[in-house]
């Protein structure tokens, strides 16, 4: 599977996404407190920019009343009609079983290994020193 | 990195044009100024709006997305979402294959305030500012006109105002007015949007002082955006009933970001029980489901999105593919894309009825 460097790591700090073409297609990638998660950028309910949306939290709720409130930073919410996707699945939290952002693996890789390939860099310059953020597709 | 985000492709869906029955340009109240006379303006400066609601700035809870709007459609030159045309060319109305889309200004625009003469003074203005500030500068953004539809009198002068003037495509009221549509009282309105040659748009929302629904205020934003339903259907049903489409067979009424699953439920309800009840309302020729086809459009956002897409084909069949008009709400939230948005598995011919050919009939476009 051809992969693709997408940013240094120092380019998305945790909690930060960066919206990147790879190979033609929109992919947003999160960084979750150091693990990186790369996600389709386009909404699966009716297309919208899924980075142009807010990082919200999970709410949960056993009985009215009550609610717990976790996971923070760790859903994405499309900036349209507010459906919320697992950055960590692609699940939705509405209907994970069917309805789910697609998602590819990334890599943390140092420069060192990326500059001898055979990475497609793109135009984008590789230095021995960094570590990179490398998307598989 | 700047990226394309997305290229429509409408390609496999015949060869498009769109009328587009619902958008949301933002004016400002500074905006308004040039159009109000001093005496309005230093009111307005003095005193407010008096909407019957409880708060004069703002709606009494947030809307989901901060304005209402796409987070994704906000100008990078600053400003308020849709304040900014060339943003929302380049987002919106040129993007797609944007033939016309319908100005419904939500705020500020003077209707459902409590004083008539300042209602009237706003509506005029919020009318001049979208022939100035939008349609001059872009001839496909056609106004409403924007009428004090509690005081009769003062609609009416409006609306004569504006008659045969092809910059405006109908007159608008909001869904929450201070008594059912169907009373006398607006009347008077309906006769003068006839003779203005004017078809009259219902748009949801509205601070005539009425909840959605029919049960009080409700405590979630969830259920003000599930009841605008329910409160379109008791309109319906009032305009039906009272006999308004049978003293006015000419009206036209476009029920605006409604949806219309209850469509087919509300004309059952309803002939069932005229079959029942006919002697109480002696003044009705016809089925109420026949006025609904004959007098009643409806527009697309936000569409119930059905489990079995064929049950919303169903429903549309039951409305008439000549009674829907697409529509986006753009930039809010709950905007609908143009081509994510229909059914794929309408025909062609439908998505073309849909798209522009029904609003080419109604409004007279094309």
């Amino acid at each position: 599977m051809p992969s693709y460097v997408v940013a240094s790591v120092d380019e998305i700090p945790p909690g930060k996404r960066k919206l990147v073409d790879v190979n033609g297609r929109a992919i947003v990638v999160f960084n979750l407190d150091g693990e990186f998660y790369a996600l389709n950028n386009r909404c699966p309910h009716r297309g919208g920019s899924l980075a142009h949306g807010i990082q919200t939290g999970l709410v949960e709720s056993k009985e009215p009343g009550q609610y717990c409130y976790s996971r923070l930073g760790e859903m994405v919410k499309c900036p349209w009609h507010g459906w919320e996707f697992d950055i960590r699945t692609g699940k939705s939290w509405c209907d994970p079983g069917r309805i789910r952002v697609r998602q590819y693996p990334v890599a943390v890789k140092p420069g060192t290994e990326l500059v001898e390939g055979p990475h497609v860099a793109q135009t984008f310059p590789v230095r021995v020193e960094n570590n990179y953020v490398v998307v598989e597709m | 990195m700047n990226i394309e985000l997305r290229q429509p492709d409408i390609s496999q869906k015949a060869k498009l044009k769109i009328v587009d029955v619902d958008i949301h340009p933002k004016s400002s109240i500074e905006d308004l100024k040039p159009f109000l006379s001093q005496r309005w303006w230093d009111h307005l400066q003095t005193y407010g709006g008096r909407t019957r609601q409880g708060f004069a700035k703002t709606y009494p809870y947030p809307k989901g997305q901060p304005i209402a709007s796409r987070r994704d459609s906000w100008p990078p030159g600053g400003g308020l979402p849709a304040s900014d045309l060339n943003f929302m060319k380049q987002q919106y109305l040129d993007l797609f294959p944007i033939e016309h889309a319908i100005m419904n200004p939500l705020s500020p625009t003077g209707q459902g305030d409590q004083n008539d003469e300042f209602s009237a003074a706003m509506a005029f203005a919020a009318n001049e500012f979208q022939l100035e500030g939008w349609n001059r500068r872009d001839p496909r953004l056609l106004s409403s006109v924007i009428v004090a539809f509690e005081d009769a009198n003062a609609a009416i002068a409006e609306i004569r105002k504006r008659a045969g003037d092809k910059r405006f495509a109908h007159v608008l009221f909001k869904s929450r007015t201070v008594e059912a549509m169907g009373k006398r009282r607006y009347w008077p309105i309906y006769e003068a949007a006839i003779e203005a040659g004017f078809p009259i748009g219902v748009h949801v929302f509205g601070t005539s002082g009425r909840p959605a629904s029919n049960t009080g205020w409700p405590s979630f934003y969830i259920e003000d955006m599930t009841e605008h339903s329910s409160c379109c259907q008791a309109q319906v049903a009032s305009l039906v009933l009272e006999g308004v489409f049978e003293r006015y067979p000419e009206l036209k009424i476009i029920m605006i970001e409604a949806g219309f699953g209850w469509m087919p439920s509300l004309g059952w309800r309803m002939d069932k029980n005229w079959k029942r009840m006919k002697d109480e309302v002696p003044h009705l020729k016809l089925a109420p489901s026949e006025y609904m086809r004959r007098n009643i459009w409806v527009s697309t956002q936000p569409m119930e999105e059905a489990e079995e897409p064929d049950q919303l084909m169903e429903v549309m069949n039951w409305v008439g593919f000549d009674r829907i008009m697409y529509a986006s709400d753009y930039p809010h939230w709950d905007f609908d894309d143009p081509i994510m948005a229909l059914p794929p598995s309408l025909t062609d011919e439908q998505r073309a009825k849909l798209y522009y050919k029904n609003a080419y009939a109604l409004y007279g476009l094309g």
